[in-house]
This record gives C-alpha cells, sequence and structure tokens, in this order.
C-alpha cells in the first residue's frame, strides 16, 4: 500500500530474526492466574462501590428502583439544574420532573449530519441524567458504552453534572468482570466505551489534587436497589 | 517482590566444609571482615577452607561494560571454587554477580561448558547471613556488642539476593546491642561501584541523605553486609568528623564477651 | 540531531541540576509522595505479581509477533471506519499530521498529552506550516505557555510552583483577573475557563494513544482531567499518533493494563477517566479517525534482543518516581523526553549510543525501577547491557584513541592482575606501597586525577598492611 507501512512491516520481521519462522503469537504464554471473577454477595459488592465513589468525591445514594424518578428530580432540584439533557433511551421513569428535559436531538438549522446537540447548546445545559453499562465496586468505576442507556459521549463530558443510574444487577466486583461484560458490543459493533472514577482531577500543580478541571464537576450515582 | 531468578537450593542441610570468598575488596582493604567471618564460623561448629587462586568475582567489570574481560574471571572462579561444597562470601553484591550474572556473562562467551559449571555452582554460593539463617538455621550466634548500631540494607541485599530481614534477624539477637531502626533503610546509598565516580555529583547528594538518616538514629555503629557501601558511607562519616563507625555484620557477629 | 545530542552529558546537566534548591525540595515532595501512595495501593491488590507476570508476557507475545499484530490493528481499525497512516520516522509522521489538519483548512488544533508527540516535536513542525496546537493537558498548557521542557513523564510541570504558574497565566493569558491567587484551584479554573472555549470551537483534535487493540482496532487514552475526552469527542476530526509498541493483543487483555496502569502511574485504584473508541461512531463524536503509527526507532529497539523488553514501557512513571537519582536530578538532566530509569535505556535504544552515551551509567543500580515496573522490564541488566555496548562502540569506532582510553586501559590492566594470582597479590603489595604519600592521619583524604572525584567527599582508608590472605597463610 504505501512505501513506508512496506518499510516499516520489513524492518519488523528483520529485527524479529530470533523469533522462530514457525512460532506462533499464542505460542507465547500468558499466565492468567490474577483475579477474574469476583465471588462477594451483592450486597457487599454495592456497599464498596458507594465507599469507592465517595473515596473519589462522587455522591452516592441508594434508592429502590421503583423511586428513581423521584430520585433524579430530588437531585437536580438539590444541584440547581434547570435544563438537562437525557439519554436517547433512557427509561421514561426515569425522567425528572421539576426541570427542562432536552432531548439529544440537533436543535433546528444544526449543520448538516448532525446526529445530537452541539458542543455550544450542550454547554449551556446544566447536567445530564443517563443509565449505564456496568459499575466496577473495586475501583468505584461508571461504565459507559455509548449505547441507548448512556447516550452521546458528550452529553456526559460537556454539562457541568452528570447524574448516572447504576442498577445494582450492573455491578461487577472486579475490572476483569467489566472488560469481558463489555466485550460483545466492542467486538460486534465498535461501541465507544468512556470509564467514569469520580470527578476530572488534575496534580499538576504541586501535586495537589484539583478536581473538575474538564468534564463534569459533579458525580451522582444512584443505585437503584 | 517477585524477580527471583529462582535458584535451586541443593541441600538445606548444614554444611561439612565451607570455602571462604573473600572478595578482592575485602582480601585487600577490609581483612578484619574476613577474620571475623573465620572466626564466627569456627565458633558455630564449622571447617573453613581459603582457596588461595581465588581473586575477584569480575563485578566491577561487568558493571562498568567490560563484559568480555569478565569472562576469564568467571571461569577462574568456577575453576577455583568449582569442587567447594559450599562457598560463602561477606559480600552481597559479589554474592549477586555469581547468582544472577554469571549465566549472562557464559553466555554471551558461548561456552556451554562454562554455563553448566556456572549453573552447578549458583546454588552453592551463599552470602554470610544466608548461610547463618538458611542453612545453620541460627539467629542468635552467640554475639555480644553493646553497642548502639545501625544497619542499612544494601540495594544488591535487598533487591538482587532478597535476603530481607536476615541480617536483622542475627543482629536482633546479639547480646548488649542496642540496634536502631534506620529511617528510609531501602533508599540507595550512592555507591553503585563506578557510579560514585563518574557521577560523583549525584552519588554524594545520595550520600548525604543516608549520612543524615544514619546520624538521625544517634547510633555510634552503621553496619551492612557490603564493605563497598560501607567504604562509601564511611569515607563520608569520617570526612565530616561524625564520630560514626562503620562497620560489617561479620565483625559484630564474630564479637563474645572473651574476644571483642 | 536529536535533543539529546545538543544536550550536555548527564553528569554536567546533573551538577547543575542538584545545585537547584527548588527543583529538589518540590521534586523530592512529589516522589517520595507518590512513591508511599503507589505502594498502599498496590498492596491492596492481592493478585499483583500475577498481574505484573500478565503485563510483561502479554508485551512478549506482542512484541515477538509485532508485524502480525501490527497488520491486525490496521485491519480491524479500517473496518471499523478509521484510516491507518504508517510513519517511517518524526519528520514523517508530523508531515502526515500537518497534512491531514491542513486538509480541513484549519489552523489550529486541541492536542491531549502525548509523550510521543513531544518526541517528534509535533506542535514546532504544526507551527512551521502556520498551524497553532493548544496543548489543554494542564501541565501540558503550563509548560507550553513557559516555553519550558517537560521534567517528569506524568507531572511534566512538577518543576514550577504555584506562584511561577500564577505568573505564567498572569502574562500569557487572556481574560485573567488581575486579582488571581496563587490557589492551586483558581489556577485550574483559569485554565479550564481558557481552554473550555478551545475545545467547544476547535474542529480537528490530536491525541495520543496509551493502548491499541489489535484484536478489535480499539484505541484508547487514560486520563484525568478530561483533556482528553474533550480532544477525542468534540472534535469533527481526530488524529491517533502512536508508537508501534503500544499495541495489546485482545481486547481481553485491557483486564490487565487497566488494573497495572492507574495504580503505578498516579496511584490510584482507576484515573477518573478513560475513553476506548473503535474507528468511527455513527452520530457519536469525531466522523473522521486517522492512526498514525509511528517507527521512529522503535524497530531499532525491537532488533536488540535485551533492549527490546524496554518497549514493554506504558508511560506509567513508577520507576522515575522511585528512583534516587531521578529524584534528585529532575528530567530535564536526561537531555531528553523519556527521563529517569526508562529514559536512560530507551533513548539510546531509539536514538542511538552516539547522542545519549551518557545515560546507561546514570544509574547506581540499586533496582528500586525494576521492583515497582508493572511491566517487569529489567531496567538494570538492559543498563549493563547499554554499557557494555558503549564500552564496545567507544573500542571500535575511536581507532587507536578508543583502544587506548584510560579507562580501558585500567580495566584491562585490572582484568589481568584479577587473572593471576602472583601478579594480584603483587599488585596488593604495590599498593600498599605506593599509597604512602597519599596517607595521612590514618586516612587517605586526596586522591589523584579521575579518583578526585570520590575524595572530594569522602576519605579513603588506606590499604591495611596486613591482606586477608596473609594473615590466613600466617595462621596456618
Amino acid at each position: 500500500m504505501s512505501a513506508a507501512r512496506d518499510e516499516i512491516l520489513a524492518r519488523v520481521r528483520s529485527a524479529l530474526a530470533d523469533v522462530p519462522a514457525a512460532e506462533q503469537p499464542d505460542d507465547v504464554v500468558v499466565a492468567r492466574d490474577y483475579r477474574t471473577s469476583d465471588d462477594r454477595p451483592r450486597d457487599e459488592l454495592v456497599a464498596l462501590l458507594c465507599a469507592r465513589l465517595i473515596d473519589y468525591k462522587a455522591q452516592v445514594r441508594q434508592v429502590a428502583a421503583a423511586e428513581v424518578g423521584d430520585a433524579v428530580s430530588q437531585a437536580c432540584a438539590e444541584m440547581g439544574l434547570r435544563r438537562v439533557v437525557v439519554a436517547d433511551a433512557l427509561p421514561a421513569q426515569w425522567l425528572p420532573g421539576g426541570v427542562e428535559v432536552v432531548a439529544d436531538r440537533p436543535e433546528p438549522g444544526a449543520a448538516p449530519g448532525a446526529s445530537g446537540l452541539s458542543a455550544s447548546e450542550l454547554d449551556e445545559i446544566d447536567g445530564a441524567v443517563t443509565g449505564c453499562a456496568a459499575a466496577i465496586a473495586e475501583t468505584g468505576t461508571i461504565v459507559l458504552d455509548g449505547g441507548g442507556r448512556c447516550g452521546r459521549r458528550a452529553i456526559t463530558l460537556v454539562p457541568d453534572n452528570h447524574i448516572c443510574v447504576v442498577g445494582e444487577d450492573q455491578v461487577v466486583g472486579l475490572v476483569p468482570e467489566a472488560i469481558a461484560r463489555l466485550a460483545p458490543a466492542v467486538g460486534d459493533r465498535g461501541v465507544p466505551v468512556t470509564l467514569i472514577s469520580g470527578p476530572s482531577a488534575s496534580s499538576d500543580i504541586e501535586l495537589t489534587r484539583v478536581e473538575g478541571v474538564h468534564g463534569p464537576r459533579n458525580l451522582l450515582v444512584l443505585i437503584a436497589r | 517482590m517477585g524477580n527471583d531468578q529462582t535458584v535451586p537450593v541443593l541441600s538445606s542441610a548444614v554444611p561439612r566444609r565451607v570455602s571462604l570468598f573473600i572478595t578482592c575488596f575485602n582480601d585487600t582493604m577490609f581483612p578484619q571482615t574476613g577474620q571475623a567471618v573465620v572466626n564466627l564460623l569456627e565458633r558455630l561448629g564449622l571447617r573453613v577452607d581459603f582457596p588461595l587462586e581465588q581473586t575477584c568475582c569480575g563485578q566491577m567489570h561487568f558493571n562498568t561494560g567490560y563484559a568480555e574481560e569478565t569472562v576469564e574471571l568467571v571461569r577462574r572462579f568456577a575453576r577455583v571454587f568449582g569442587d567447594s561444597e559450599v562457598v560463602v562470601s561477606p559480600s552481597a553484591s559479589c554474592v549477586g554477580m555469581v547468582r544472577d550474572h554469571y549465566p549472562r556473562v557464559a553466555e554471551l562467551a558461548g561456552d556451554r561448558g562454562l554455563a553448566a559449571e556456572v549453573e552447578a555452582l549458583r546454588p552453592r554460593v551463599l552470602e554470610l547471613t544466608e548461610l547463618l539463617i538458611d542453612r545453620l538455621g541460627t539467629e542468635d550466634v552467640g554475639a555480644f556488642f553493646p553497642h548502639r548500631v545501625t544497619y542499612h540494607p544494601t540495594c544488591h541485599s535487598l533487591r538482587m539476593l532478597h535476603a530481607g530481614d536476615r541480617p536483622l534477624r542475627l543482629l536482633r539477637a546479639v547480646r548488649g546491642i542496642d540496634l536502631r531502626e534506620l529511617p528510609e533503610a531501602t533508599q540507595c546509598c550512592g555507591f553503585g561501584g563506578t557510579f560514585a565516580i563518574k557521577n560523583a555529583d549525584t552519588s554524594i547528594a545520595m550520600l548525604s541523605d543516608k549520612i543524615r538518616t544514619i546520624l538521625d538514629t544517634g547510633a555510634e555503629v552503621c553496619a551492612s553486609a557490603d564493605n563497598s557501601c560501607l567504604m562509601h558511607i564511611g569515607g563520608a562519616l569520617s570526612r565530616q568528623r561524625a564520630g560514626v563507625r562503620t562497620m560489617h555484620i561479620a565483625e559484630i557477629l564474630a564479637q563474645t564477651e572473651e574476644r571483642r | 540531531m536529536t535533543d539529546a545530542a545538543r544536550h550536555p552529558p548527564f553528569p554536567q546537566a546533573a551538577r547543575v541540576a542538584l545545585a537547584d534548591s527548588q527543583l529538589r525540595h518540590n521534586l523530592g515532595h512529589a516522589t517520595h509522595t507518590i512513591r508511599a501512595k503507589r505502594a498502599e495501593v498496590v498492596a491492596e491488590v492481592p493478585d499483583w505479581e500475577q498481574l505484573r507476570e500478565a503485563g510483561r508476557a502479554l508485551k512478549e507475545r506482542v512484541l515477538r509477533h509485532l508485524d502480525h499484530y501490527l497488520l491486525e490493528l490496521e485491519s480491524a481499525v479500517r473496518a471499523a471506519g478509521g484510516e491507518v497512516h504508517w510513519a517511517r520516522d518524526a519528520e514523517e509522521g508530523n508531515r502526515i499530521v500537518g497534512d491531514i489538519v491542513a486538509a480541513h483548512g484549519v489552523d489550529e488544533v486541541v492536542k491531549s498529552k502525548s509523550l510521543t508527540t513531544e518526541e517528534t516535536k509535533l506542535n514546532e513542525a504544526l507551527a512551521e506550516r502556520g498551524i497553532r496546537a493548544w496543548e489543554t493537558d494542564l501541565a501540558q498548557l503550563i509548560i507550553q505557555l513557559g516555553d519550558d521542557m517537560p521534567s517528569h513523564i506524568l507531572v511534566p510541570a512538577i518543576h514550577k510552583n504555584r506562584a511561577q504558574i500564577r505568573e505564567l497565566f498572569m502574562s500569557k493569558l487572556d481574560d485573567v483577573p488581575p486579582d488571581l491567587s496563587d490557589d492551586p484551584r483558581e489556577l485550574a479554573e483559569t485554565a479550564r475557563r481558557h481552554l473550555r472555549k478551545l475545545f467547544l470551537n476547535t474542529r480537528v483534535g490530536i491525541s495520543g494513544v496509551n493502548f491499541a487493540v489489535a484484536e478489535t482496532g480499539t484505541v484508547s487514552v487514560v486520563e484525568s482531567e478530561g483533556n482528553g475526552r474533550m480532544c477525542t469527542t468534540l472534535p469533527e476530526v481526530l488524529i491517533s499518533v502512536m508508537g508501534i509498541e503500544k499495541i495489546v493483543p485482545a481486547w481481553q487483555d485491557l483486564e490487565v493494563y487497566m488494573q497495572l496502569l492507574p495504580r503505578s502511574s498516579t496511584a490510584e485504584r482507576m484515573n477518573p477517566y478513560t475513553s476506548l473508541w473503535t474507528g468511527v461512531s455513527e452520530g457519536d463524536g469525531p466522523r473522521e479517525f486517522h492512526l498514525v503509527l509511528l517507527d521512529n526507532g522503535r524497530t531499532n529497539v525491537l532488533a536488540d534482543q535485551t533492549g527490546r523488553q524496554a518497549l514493554n514501557c506504558i508511560r506509567c512513571s513508577a520507576c522515575l518516581n522511585v528512583c534516587p537519582v531521578y529524584e534528585r536530578t529532575g528530567g530535564h538532566a536526561y537531555g531528553s523526553t523519556y527521563p529517569g530509569p526508562i529514559g536512560a535505556i530507551l533513548t539510546p535504544l531509539l536514538s542511538g549510543l552516539e547522542d545519549a552515551g551518557s545515560l546507561p551509567y546514570a544509574s547506581s543500580l540499586c533496582g528500586a525501577c525494576y521492583e515497582v515496573c508493572p511491566v517487569k522490564i529489567n531496567i538494570p541488566e538492559v543498563l549493563v547491557h547499554l554499557r557494555h555496548q558503549a564500552v564496545q562502540r567507544s573500542a571500535a569506532a575511536g581507532g587507536w584513541r578508543g583502544r587506548l582510553s584510560g579507562e580501558r586501559l585500567a580495566m584491562r590492566a585490572m582484568a589481568r592482575v584479577f587473572a593471576n594470582r602472583r601478579l594480584y597479590e603483587a599488585a596488593q603489595r604495590s599498593g600498599r606501597l605506593a599509597q604512602w604519600p597519599l596517607v595521612h592521619g590514618g586516612k587517605i583524604e586526596r586522591l589523584p586525577g579521575p579518583l578526585a572525584g570520590w575524595s572530594s567527599m569522602r576519605d579513603l582508608p588506606p590499604v591495611p598492611r596486613q591482606s586477608f590472605r596473609d594473615w590466613w597463610r600466617n595462621r596456618s
């Protein structure tokens, strides 16, 4: 295809002259004797997730599944949100009342090919309400997979607040479990994945951790039991 | 720490006879360490021999990049100690050289025979505290040393030999000793062989902090399992007229009420 | 000419750095703090050693079959709607990026942190074409505004304190309130406002790559601030530049690296944001994705069987944070994009010993780096290997001057002495004799020539009258 491609591949092959021609990649043994599954009971995992989320400065509340909508409304009120964007396929019963809910659709007059609100429009939005694809207890991580419940990546990035609903059956203990859950969607459909562990932070100034540089400064996680 | 090159243990029995590898360094500059090792081991009932043909393990050459020059020294070592039941040395860095790097030197020399000799020899080469704790099963060697002492665990001892707390266990059992924990003990003292010459400024900067932590313990004696580090540390303590002396751990363990 | 070639050799550069008390203080504090945090957060993980071994083995698998994985990655990225470009060296890589930017008719791009693009000096190359590249990582922004050089892989502006950063913002940014304090929170807020305008309006983003999954064509950015998400999500066009060694074989393998990297780098269980995207996703994120695969010396490293392990590096900087040399000299002394222990081996392997010959000696071989490396790079082994190469090079290249260098002569003489018992014992005796002019009051306080470095700060005990073997022979 290109001269550079050919040359780089030739250099690589020449550099690997010591590797026997018959050796296949899988012949290089990789021992996977690290933990790949977590047997802890769900209650314990949920408790751990809460603790870890709090440790990384997210807020977290456990609510009964039927009361998610109320909890979202209450959260919006507490956070002083007037306009929120929601993920396309957010369950209707999760929609908050008492705030203007903006759909993530292109505004009239938007650029051709636009798929949702523009970045500047999102900048005028106070917060986003989404579900998630999974949550990792050990690391306090929320996993978004760009799907209907999670929304486009931009909606959980530009607005300053993010309310995320996690179903208790979406909670796994370990990182390998979450990676495994995502494998089909990534492998088959190439979905974009975002791992979120607390609000953004920087330790660049004298190693003092400062939250909320870019990305939402407030993350509230509602765990639906 | 998980980086071990596993050295198979040939036997855990008490050896009938040990061959002393004194190291070129101790032979020439710190003979008292060798004397202490001999006195200590004989006191513990071991027979010690000293093959006079020994010279140097080649560590300095190898670490400075003179691998070709090291080959002959590896051959010599393998020849001199090839028949020894157990080789003991009061130098963690030299033992580390033999166990961790000799196979590489043999490989560079393309000498399969030497590689086999080295493989057979490696498990039989022990640092002093390994011999005492692992093979003799002894922590209390009957020593008496009524002084305040702090112990510096050298990088080779910690990270190559994984000697762990063997030296400390031996020191704790010394009667009369006032053993003080060295703050930030695992920090390198800055010797690093030719590093102390080629990067003298950085070496001194590291040494300054090591000296500070030693002085903070109020110890009269700084002990270690490597005289190379001790020469570097002791050199600065002497220059600063700090009134703190350095001793190899063997010299402390060799002291009893009778023999001081 | 590489950075390293322009730069004074390490011992000289270190001497200057060692005298900088602010650097010593900041860096000492920073490295000791993060060292302790890392130890704590690693101790939480019961299978840490198993993860390290898997991390090492997966890299071995990739590197031993790098051509296979490069082709698999290219195919997967293209199948997912991305474009793949190959760059033999820095210049070619920069040209490819510049061409893509120019083709879209923009003269401003936003960049998230990428050491690889620092290595290639992408920003300078773009500037020559009239394209302004805005660094959006806070520390990188600080470095850029100050026309400075990064001194640490992870916290590049660690050598600057808050007062200096405030100064910089006041003088270089518009819209800064005159009463801006030096509180880190306020400084970060200032940067946030400045950069937000850029994020919302810039059409082309440039990023680096932490891991590229060959199996699925997934590319990832692991970060803390959110500027990576901004650069990789909001622009219409995304260009990601990666060294060819950044590949991991399969999606599953991220389960290993997403545990090793956060704990080793920022000492967190997980970093705030990780973005993993595969080609182009309809309706979400950039419409165009370009992946630039960069060699720039990596195939040289690959060809060196002992040095090859340096390509395992996942740029966590754990080795920098435990290195007793780095903590005192800082990154600038290494004169390279990659400082510290990993830099001491990677830089000479990438650019050659001609330029970076002093770096393999910038180490006491204490081994602290190897202990903490999440992918088990045996840095001390590679350092000694490079020293060996340096010695061979200087012998071969230098003609008679190389062969007769003082050090070489001394080393060969000592080797001859050690190879022969009589010579050895004679040398012991003559050392004892020759030292007498140097010994005063029972010690040696001044050594001649190259050994003066020792005696500048250290005494030396005199060679005792009786060697050990003399004593041994006398007793029997």
